[in-house]
C-alpha cells in the first residue's frame, strides 16, 4: 500500500456505495488526482452498505426518488450486479389497496411497469405465502437485488485503473481544515491531505465529519431490524441468490426477501431507535460491525407473529433457525430526502449522505455532474442539503422529525400530511390573532401558517354547493371546504393573508445591478420602485428558482421567495457573489412580517388606513411604495398571487401586530375575511395558472415549456442564457397547460377530487410521453371554486396541447375526463387580469 | 432422564473490550448478552439428551431480571423449564455454587444430569460446576466433548460415558448418574432458535428464587484489559500479483 498523498484535487470520505459511485463518475467526467478514504477495511468498511438487504423497489410518488432509483438500476445492470426478481407489495387492508391504486398512478407517470395482482396470483408467484392474510398485491416485475459491495468495488477499480484515483482503507478522518470559508485539508490518522474539494459520503457518520469543518449534514442514524431465517428447502432449491419475488407486507411494515437458502425478514414497525453518530461503536469495539448493532428482540416480537401469519410454512418450520439478527443502522433525515450538494457553511465541502442502496449509484452520478457542471441531469431540488433553515440544520430538529418519520417508511403518507414534532418554531406577530380566529396551522420551513380559519365556517352556508365539498375521507384529509369559501369571499370582498413565512434577502452594493442581471432571466436594470417576477436559471437553462425582485434603490434590490425556497435560493445567490465587497447580501427574513390584502375591496380598505394615494394612477400594478399606516412606514407592493386587486404589505416585525390589528379592524366595514394558505397556495394560484417551483418548475423543463419565456431576451448576460436561447430556438417539446376536470363521479357514484401528481392519459387510457421521455401528469391539482371545477396544471406534448382537447386523468385507478383550457400562462380565471390591474 | 443446564448471562464483546470507568465490569453500552459458547453447547446437549432419552430439560441462571433473556433463549432452543435465581448483586463462584445447589435441592424432582459450561465466557473461573458436584456429592467430569448414556448392567442405574479430549487422544470416564458434566464447545453444533421456538419461549413460566449471598470466598478487585498481542498477519499481496508469494509459502510448508 502506497503512502497517503500530501495533495489531491478531491478527497472523498467513505467507500460505501455512494463514495465509490462518486469517484467512478468523477473519473468518467475527467477528474484526476482523487483520493478515496475510509476508516474501515475494503471492500466492506462496516458502514450501512455492508449490511443492506440490497433490494430495489421502484414505485414511489416522488420524482427525485424515481429518477435516482431508475438511474441506479441502469448502473447496477451496466456493472452486471443486478438480479431481477420482481417485487410484490401486499395489502392486508382495503386502505392499503387504495394506496396501491395511488401508487400505480405514480408508477405510470415515471414509466415504471406495475400492476395489481389478486391473492391467488400472488400465491402463484410465491407458493409459500398464506394468501388468506392478504387482500391483494401490487406487482412490479422490474424489482431486483444487487451486490452493492461488488458494485462499489468495480466502480472504485475503474478510477484506480484509469490512474486517477488512489484508495486508502483504514484511514480515519480526524479533522477538516478550512480557510476563508472553503475547504483546505483533510487531517487523518495517517497524515494530512491538502485538497481543493472534499466530499462526505460517510453515511451515518456524515454529521460528525461535517462538524469537523463547521458544517451541518442533518441526519440521524436509526435502527432497522432484520433477521435471517434458514435453511429453508424451497429457497435452497432455487438457483443463486434469489428465485422468488420479494414480498413487502406493507400493513405490518415488514419485508420478506430471499437470500440464497435463507429468508431475510426486515421490519420498519418498531419504535424509533436513534443512535447518534458519536455513539456508534468503533470497528474494534463492535460485536458485528459498527452499523450492525445487537438485535433487541423485544422490539421485534410482534414481527415474529406477523411473519408466521404471512409465510407459515417456511418461517414456521422449526428446523429453520434465526441465523443472523441485527439492529442495522441507516440514515434518516427530517423530511425523508437525501442530503446532497455543497454544504451551506463551507465551500467545496460536499455532502452525499442519507442515500440508500436503491439510490446509491445514481446519486454518485448526480453529485459528480453537479460538481463538474454546477448542475446535474437529475434535478436534486428536494435533496439539496442547503434546503434547511438554520434551525433545522441541527441535531435537535433532525432527532425529533426522524423519530416521527421512522414509522412512515412503509406508512401511507397523505400528500398534505403535517408533522407533529417540533412545531411552533417560527410564528408571525399575527399568530395569536389567527389562533383566536380558529386558524388551522400548516407548517413551512418551521413557520406556522394558517391553512384555513375555523371562524369562516359560517361562510359555508353562504356559498352552499360552490365550496365543492369532498365526500371521500382521503380526498378531504388535511383539507376543509372552508378554504373554498374563503376563496369565494375574497373574490367578492377582501381577504387578508399572512405571508410572513416568505423569505426575504437584500442585495446591495455598487455592483448590485450587474450582479442581479447575471442572476435573473428578466431585466433587472428597471426603474426604482418596480417589482419583477423572474425565473432564476441553472447554467443549462432549467429552473433553479422563480422569485420576485424589488428594486428599492439605485444599488439596492430586495429578493422575495417562498419560505421553504429561501435557504436554497440564498445559497445560490451567495455562491455567485463577486467575491469582493462590491455586492453583499443580507437575510431580512426575520426583519419583516407580511400581509397580503386582496380582493375587489382591497383598495377601499387600504385607502381607509393610509393617506398615501392608492389609486391605480398613483400606485399601478407591479410597483412598490413606502406608505404610512398609523405613522408606521411599511412597504406596499402591488402584486397578487391570487389574481385580485391588492398589495403585499411588508412591515418591520415589531410593528406587525399593531398594523395587523389596524387592517383587521378597518376591514370590518368592507367585509374582510381572514384567508389561509389553502387559497394562496392552491385555489387562487391555480385559477390564475401560477407556476410553483418544484411542482411545475424544475431543471427538466425550460422557461419556454413552462410558458414563462419573455417576448424579448435581455441584452445583459445571465446564468442559463445560452440554454434559454437554445430552448427558444428549438421551441418546446411539451408545454405547461391548464386543464379542468369535467366530471368527478367515480364508478361507485362518489365524487372524487384529485390531490396532484396524477397521470394524464389519452382517451384510449394510454400514458402520454413527450419526445424527451417525460410523462404527462398533474404537477398541481386543486379546486377552482370560481370556475366551479378542479384545475390541473400539466405539461403536455404539443399534439395534445390544444385548447378544448379532451383527455383523462387517472385517480385511484379510475379515469376522469379533463379538458385543456390554456396552453400557456394565460389564466383560466380572468384571462386578461382585469381584476388585478384595475 | 431429567437434565439441568446452568448458564450465565455474559456480554458479547468485539475485538476490543472496553471497561466501565470503575473497572468493575465490561462496558456493554453497545453490546448484546448471551450465554457463553460452552453453555450454548450445553443447552443443545440438554435438549438432545431429553429428546433422545425422554424426560425434561431445565435451564437455570443466576443474575438480574434481564437474564430472563438468556433463559428464553434456552427455551427457544427447546429447553422445557426455566429457573431464575434473581439478584442484582454480582455473585462470586462460591456463593453462586451454593445458591445453585440450594435451588437444585429445593426442586421436587431430582435431576439425573447436571450440565455446566466448562468455564464462563467472562470470568473464566472454572469452578461452579465442580463446586456444585462436590456439594451434592455427585461425580463430575470436566471439559466434556462427547456424552453417551447406557443402562447399567443390572438394568438399574444409568451410566454415562463422558469423553475428554487431550492432546494425545481421548479420555473416557464412566460415571453413574446423577452426575455433573462441564461441557466444552465442539460437543455439538448448537441450533439457531426458530421463530416458533421464539414464540413458545415467550410464553414459558419462570420459577423465580431469591438466592442468598452468604460467605463470598474469592472476590473481584478490578478488571484489566491485557495489551493486545501484535498481529502475526502478513499480507502477501493482492489479486494475481500475490500468486508467486503464495506458491513460495506453500512450497515452504511442503504442500506443493
Amino acid at each position: 500500500m502506497s503512502e497517503l498523498p500530501q495533495k489531491a484535487k478531491v478527497v472523498v470520505i467513505g467507500a460505501g456505495i455512494v463514495g465509490n459511485s462518486i469517484v467512478y463518475h468523477l473519473a468518467k467526467l475527467g477528474w484526476e488526482d482523487m483520493v478515496l478514504i475510509d476508516k474501515g477495511p475494503l471492500p466492506n468498511p462496516g458502514g450501512s452498505t455492508g449490511h443492506a438487504s440490497n433490494f430495489l423497489f421502484l414505485a414511489t410518488h416522488a420524482k427525485e426518488f424515481a429518477e435516482l432509483t431508475m438511474d441506479s438500476v441502469r448502473l447496477y445492470k451496466e456493472l452486471g450486479v443486478f438480479t431481477e426478481c420482481g417485487g410484490i407489495e401486499v395489502a392486508r387492508t382495503e386502505e392499503r389497496l387504495e394506496e396501491f391504486r395511488r401508487l400505480m398512478g405514480s408508477s405510470k407517470k415515471w414509466g415504471i411497469e406495475s400492476h395489481y395482482v389478486t391473492p391467488a396470483e400472488v400465491k402463484e408467484m410465491v407458493p409459500f405465502i398464506n394468501e388468506e392474510t392478504i387482500v391483494g398485491g401490487f406487482y412490479t416485475p422490474g424489482v431486483g437485488v444487487v451486490d452493492s459491495l461488488q458494485a462499489g468495488t468495480l466502480m472504485r477499480e475503474y478510477g484506480e485503473e484509469k490512474g486517477v484515483l488512489q484508495s486508502f482503507p483504514n484511514v480515519e478522518v480526524m479533522d477538516i481544515e478550512t480557510e476563508d470559508g472553503a475547504v483546505k485539508a483533510v487531517v487523518t490518522d495517517k497524515g494530512t491531505i491538502e485538497t481543493e474539494y472534499v466530499v462526505i459520503a460517510a453515511g451515518v457518520w456524515s454529521p460528525r465529519i461535517a462538524k469537523m469543518a463547521g458544517a451541518t449534514i442533518p441526519l440521524t442514524p436509526q435502527v432497522h431490524q432484520m433477521i435471517s431465517v434458514g435453511p429453508i428447502d424451497i429457497l435452497s432449491e432455487t438457483d443463486g441468490e434469489i428465485g422468488y419475488p420479494i414480498i413487502r407486507d406493507m400493513d405490518t411494515f415488514m419485508y420478506e426477501r430471499q437470500s440464497g437458502g435463507d429468508m431475510e425478514v426486515g421490519s420498519y414497525a418498531h419504535r424509533a431507535i436513534l443512535i447518534h453518530p458519536d455513539d456508534i461503536p468503533s470497528i474494534e469495539e463492535a460485536e458485528m460491525s459498527p452499523t450492525e448493532l445487537p438485535f433487541t428482540e423485544e422490539d421485534f416480537e410482534p414481527q415474529f407473529e406477523h411473519s408466521l401469519e404471512i409465510m407459515p410454512d417456511i418461517l414456521g418450520d422449526e428446523t429453520a433457525g434465526i441465523r443472523h439478527a441485527i439492529n442495522g443502522l441507516l440514515s434518516l433525515t427530517p423530511d425523508g430526502y437525501p442530503l446532497l450538494g455543497e454544504t451551506v457553511e463551507v465551500k467545496k465541502l460536499w455532502s452525499a449522505a442519507a442515500i440508500w442502496i436503491k439510490e446509491g449509484p445514481g446519486t454518485g452520478r448526480l453529485i459528480a455532474e453537479w460538481m463538474t457542471y454546477g448542475e446535474s441531469e437529475i434535478d436534486a431540488h428536494h435533496s439539496d442539503v442547503s434546503r434547511f433553515s438554520n434551525y433545522a440544520r441541527g441535531e435537535y430538529h433532525s432527532d425529533q422529525r426522524t423519530a416521527e418519520a421512522f414509522i412512515k417508511t412503509y406508512g401511507i403518507v397523505h400528500p398534505r400530511e403535517q408533522w407533529e414534532s417540533n412545531r411552533n418554531v417560527r410564528v408571525s406577530p399575527f399568530y395569536h390573532m389567527e389562533k383566536e380566529l380558529g386558524a388551522v396551522f400548516f407548517e413551512t420551513a418551521g413557520w406556522e401558517r394558517p391553512q384555513w380559519y375555523a371562524s369562516n365556517e359560517k361562510l359555508l352556508a353562504e356559498y352552499g354547493d360552490k365550496v365543492m365539498d369532498r365526500p371521500n375521507e382521503w380526498d378531504s384529509r388535511w383539507w376543509s371546504p372552508i378554504i373554498n369559501a374563503e376563496h369565494l369571499a375574497m373574490r367578492e370582498r377582501v381577504g387578508m393573508v399572512d405571508l410572513t413565512a416568505l423569505s426575504i434577502f437584500d442585495i446591495k452594493g455598487s455592483g448590485a445591478v450587474e450582479y442581479m442581471e447575471k442572476m435573473a432571466m428578466a431585466k433587472m436594470d428597471v426603474a426604482i420602485g418596480r417589482g419583477v417576477y423572474t425565473p432564476i436559471l441553472t447554467p443549462k437553462g432549467g429552473f433553479k428558482s422563480d422569485l420576485t425582485i424589488l428594486r428599492l434603490g439605485k444599488t439596492h434590490y430586495r429578493v422575495i421567495t417562498g419560505g421553504a425556497d429561501g435557504p436554497r435560493d440564498m445559497k445560490w445567490f451567495s455562491n455567485h457573489l463577486p467575491g469582493d465587497d462590491s455586492v453583499y447580501m443580507v437575510d431580512m427574513t426575520s426583519a419583516y412580517c407580511t400581509i397580503g390584502v386582496w380582493g375587489p375591496k382591497a383598495r377601499d380598505l387600504m385607502q381607509s388606513v393610509t393617506k398615501a394615494d392608492m389609486s391605480n394612477e398613483a400606485f399601478p400594478y407591479g410597483w412598490t411604495k413606502k406608505i404610512r399606516i398609523d405613522g408606521v412606514e411599511v412597504l406596499a407592493f402591488r402584486i397578487s398571487y391570487v389574481g385580485e386587486l391588492g398589495w403585499e404589505i411588508y412591515i418591520p416585525m415589531e410593528y406587525g401586530l399593531g398594523i395587523g390589528k389596524k387592517l383587521w379592524e378597518a376591514g370590518q366595514e368592507f367585509g374582510v375575511v381572514p384567508v389561509g394558505i389553502g387559497v394562496y397556495g392552491t385555489t387562487g394560484r391555480l385559477e390564475k395558472g401560477y407556476r410553483l417551483m418544484s411542482a411545475e418548475l424544475d431543471a427538466d423543463y425550460s422557461p419556454v415549456e413552462a410558458g414563462l419565456a419573455r417576448p424579448k431576451v435581455k441584452k445583459a448576460d445571465f446564468i442559463g442564457k445560452e440554454g434559454y436561447l437554445k430552448a427558444r430556438e428549438e421551441g418546446p417539446t411539451a408545454v405547461l397547460c391548464t386543464l379542468t376536470v369535467e366530471d368527478h363521479t367515480s364508478k361507485s357514484g362518489v365524487k372524487r377530487y384529485l390531490q396532484g401528481g396524477e397521470p394524464i392519459l389519452t382517451l384510449d387510457g394510454e400514458t402520454i410521453k413527450d419526445a424527451k421521455g417525460r410523462y404527462s401528469y398533474a404537477t398541481s391539482a386543486g379546486d377552482g371554486p370560481s370556475l366551479g371545477k378542479q384545475v390541473l396544471l400539466a405539461y403536455l406534448p404539443l399534439q395534445y396541447a390544444k385548447i378544448g382537447e379532451k383527455l383523462y386523468v387517472e385517480y385511484m385507478a379510475e379515469n376522469y375526463p379533463v379538458t385543456v383550457r390554456s396552453i400557456d400562462s394565460t389564466p383560466v380565471f380572468d384571462p386578461s387580469n382585469e381584476r388585478m390591474k384595475g | 432422564m431429567d437434565i439441568l443446564v446452568c448458564i450465565k448471562r455474559v456480554p458479547v464483546t468485539g475485538a476490543k473490550v472496553t471497561l466501565t470507568a470503575d473497572e468493575q465490569a465490561i462496558d456493554a453500552g453497545y453490546l448484546s448478552f448471551a450465554p457463553g459458547p460452552h453453555e450454548e453447547c450445553a443447552i443443545e446437549e440438554a435438549v438432545q439428551i431429553a429428546k433422545k432419552h425422554g424426560g425434561r430439560s431445565t435451564a437455570l441462571t443466576l443474575g438480574p431480571d434481564t437474564a430472563v433473556e438468556q433463559l428464553r433463549y434456552a427455551a427457544s432452543m427447546g429447553v422445557d423449564d426455566l429457573i431464575l435465581l434473581e439478584t442484582d448483586e454480582e455473585f462470586p463462584p462460591m456463593p453462586t455454587a451454593r445458591a445453585i445447589t440450594a435451588a437444585i435441592q429445593a426442586q421436587e424432582r431430582p435431576f439425573d444430569v447436571l450440565l455446566f459450561g466448562n468455564e464462563s465466557a467472562d470470568a473464566g473461573g472454572y469452578q461452579v460446576g465442580i463446586r456444585v458436584a462436590h456439594a451434592l456429592g455427585m461425580p463430575v467430569v470436566t471439559g466434556v466433548k462427547k456424552l453417551e448414556f447406557a443402562d447399567g448392567a443390572d438394568g438399574g442405574t444409568t451410566v454415562a460415558t463422558a469423553h475428554r479430549q487431550t492432546p494425545d487422544g481421548w479420555e473416557l470416564y464412566e460415571v453413574p448418574l446423577p452426575a455433573v458434566f462441564t461441557i466444552k464447545e465442539g460437543i455439538n453444533v448448537p441450533r439457531y432458535p426458530s421463530i416458533p421456538g421464539k414464540l413458545k419461549a415467550k410464553k414459558k413460566p419462570i420459577q423465580r428464587i431469591t438466592p442468598e449471598m452468604g460467605a463470598v470466598g474469592l472476590e473481584k478487585v478490578r478488571l484489566v484489559v491485557p495489551e493486545a498481542e501484535a498481529s502475526d498477519v502478513n499480507i502477501l499481496g493482492h489479486g494475481a500479483a500475490a500468486a508467486p508469494q503464495v506458491v513460495e509459502l506453500l512450497a515452504e510448508l511442503g504442500l506443493v
